[in-house]
This record gives C-alpha cells, structure tokens and sequence, in this order.
C-alpha cells in the first residue's frame, strides 16, 4: 500500500487527532491503533507495537510514532505528511496561546493560573520519569544507575549525554540487563 | 522563606530579550536539543534554554512547559513553537520546531529502515536498556529541578504529589489528571495569591 493516494488518508486521520492529544501523541496511541490498525488496515499491531517501540528508541518527541505510521503507509513523503498534519493544528494554537499568555504577562489572572498549573505540570514530569524507570530498571544495578543519574543532574552541569553513552556501555557490557 | 536562586521581582521579566535571540540561533539551538535527546528530549530543552543559552528562567520555563501541556500536541513541539514565536513571530515558532523535529526524523526514519532489513540485534537492544536507565534519571532529576526553582508552599507540593499518584501510579489518562487537578489548582492559586 505505496501509493500516493493514501496520503490525503492520512492527513485527514492525524489532523482529527491532532486536537484531542492533550499530553501529546502517547495519549491519544489507543485511538491512533484503533484508527491505524482496526479501521484502516495498514498494518497488523505487532507491527504497530515494533513501530512505536522503534519511536521510544530513537531521540525526539514521542509525536514519532506518527512519522514511522506515515512511513510505513506511504514512504518519506507519508512520513513528513503525517508528522506535519499531527503537528499542525496544535502548533498553530500554541503560537496562539504563547502569544496570548505573553500579552497578558503581568495580569493576575494569568499568574494565578501559572501558578496553579506549575505544580501538575511538575508532578507529570516527575510521574513520567517514574514510569520510565519501571519499564527501565528491572535490575537493582538499573535502578542504581537511574539514582545515580537523578543526583547528578540534580547537583551538577555535566553534560548528561556521557551518562547516556556510559549507561550504553554498561547495558552492552551486560551490567543492566534490560 | 528566603530561596536565593529565585527572585519573585524578577520573575515576571524575560531572561533574554527579543532582539538578542536570532532565527538562526533559534533553529540551531533546538537541533541540538532534538539531536541530543535520546530517551526524551525534555531535559535537554530545558537544559538549552535555562541552563546554557539563558532563554528562560527556570520559571518562565515551567510556564511555558505548564501551557504546552494543557493544551493539545506533544509539550515539548508545543514549547518549542511558543519559545519561537516568542523571540521571531511566527518565522521563529517555524524554525525552531523544524529544528526541532529535523534530526530525530531522520534518524527514526533510518531506524525504522535498518529494523526493516536486519531485525533486532542483541547487542543494540542491550545497549537502549542501559540508555533507558539513565533517561528515566535524567527526567526525574529534571522534575525535582523545576521544583526547587518553585516557591516554598504546602499546597504546590500536595498538587504536585497528587498529579504524580494519578499519573504515576494510578495511571490514570493525562486528560482526566488535568481535568480535575487544573481547576484544583488554579482556584487554590487564587485564593493564595499574592
């Protein structure tokens, strides 16, 4: 199915998705299977689930998961169509959003709903990094290399991608098995 | 409570201001943030724009990232775009997102096509389960630095700690967590407000 037709398809699927991935493309990853494997027909869901699995390996957004569906479908050219149509709407009301939020900077509403924001927002990052963990650390030395890591991005600059390169090593050497 | 390393004069004033933020910086800066993120690309971006070039301070940041959140779209692309259209207009929100997005396209798209004709090799898998490992710690310390830039409260934390068991632990939809928690929130912001 590498035909150019499918690509209005997919444009048409990931713009109705883009307006509803509150959280981002992993939230709405259930209707994005129903749509992509159940009513389309492009693919089985092992293939979807190596898909996004080759997306969480990769660096970048997780919004990947819809390049490599568009890739999958329809080549390179269904990849930038599919990433572009799921970024579209959404970037567009950010820059709208953004602006707006910068206009009224000083008002106190604004500031009271920053405020109240901040919080949920922190304690999303931080429940994401725990459910990375989970997945991650299997082993006690995984775990301590996560504790490792958090003190010291906590405590320190140094550039985290040496941590990431030594955390390769390790899992190549067979130290944190996966 | 005294915290030396956040002014509350100071934290409605930009970090950087418009003019001293190019396009190209713009485009730049986020190419390296997307091609440096492995395992997720939220500490680098906030490592790029408050720790190295400046852009934000810590609290404009988790602004930013806090209205990236609500409203639809990946946070960091949304971030990206609002950090752009904040110092270039809309020619920056461009930029900077395609910055963005360029190198971790490419690579997921040769991912996708070695995966396509090798298969999973041992060692390779070996290898993303330590990264794993370290990008879950690089996340975590990266939600407890946003913490400390914020002001010393009861109730943020008991927020935060709410966000996080109904995230976390209950895994419950981000959309239901925000839903109940943000108007939570913003009302107990209303009420303490200064």
């Amino acid at each position: 199915m590498k035909s150019g037709d499918v690509i209005p398809q997919l444009i048409w699927q990931f713009l109705a998705l883009s307006l509803i991935a509150i959280g981002g493309a992993n939230a709405v990853l259930p209707e994005m299977h129903r749509q992509v494997v159940d009513v389309s027909h492009w693919m089985n869901g092992a293939e979807f689930a190596t898909l996004f699995a080759i997306a969480q390996a990769a660096p970048g957004p997780n919004v990947l998961i819809v390049s490599l569906v568009g890739w999958k479908v329809a080549g390179v050219p269904g990849a930038l169509a599919a990433t572009a149509a799921m970024c579209g709407p959404s970037s567009v009301l950010a820059f709208y959003v953004g602006r707006l939020s910068q206009r009224f900077r000083e008002a106190p509403l604004r500031r009271v709903i920053q405020d109240g924001l901040a919080p949920i927002t922190i304690g999303i990052v931080l429940a994401s990094g725990y459910l990375l963990a989970r997945g991650a650390d299997e082993t006690w030395a995984a775990a301590a290399l996560t504790a490792l890591t958090v003190l010291v991005v906590c405590n320190t600059r140094f550039n985290p991608l040496w941590l990431l390169a030594g955390g390769a090593l390790l899992g190549v050497a067979g130290v944190v098995p996966f | 409570m005294t915290d030396p390393g956040v002014q509350p004069e100071a934290a409605g004033t930009p970090a950087a201001t418009r003019k001293s933020v190019t396009r190209r910086d713009l485009f730049f800066a986020f190419l390296g943030v997307g091609l440096s993120g492995f395992g997720g690309v939220l500490p680098w971006a906030r490592r790029m724009l408050v720790e190295q070039k400046g852009w934000l301070s810590e609290k404009e940041f988790t602004e930013a990232l806090s209205l990236g959140q609500i409203i639809p779209g990946p946070n960091i692309v949304n971030l990206s775009i609002m950090v752009g259209a904040r110092f270039q207009g809309a020619a920056g929100a461009l930029l900077a997102f395609s910055g963005l997005m360029l190198a971790p396209l490419v690579i997921v798209l040769v991912l996708g096509a070695l995966h396509e004709q090798y298969g999973q090799i041992d060692w390779v898998r070996r290898a993303i389960g330590g990264v794993a490992a370290v990008a879950a710690g690089l996340v975590i310390g990266t939600g407890f630095k946003m913490a400390m830039a914020q002001r010393r409260a009861l109730w943020p934390v008991a927020i935060a700690v709410a966000a996080f068991v109904g995230a976390g632990v209950l895994r419950f939809p981000l959309i239901a967590v925000l839903l109940v928690l943000a108007p939570v929130g913003i009302a107990i912001a209303w009420k303490f407000r200064a």
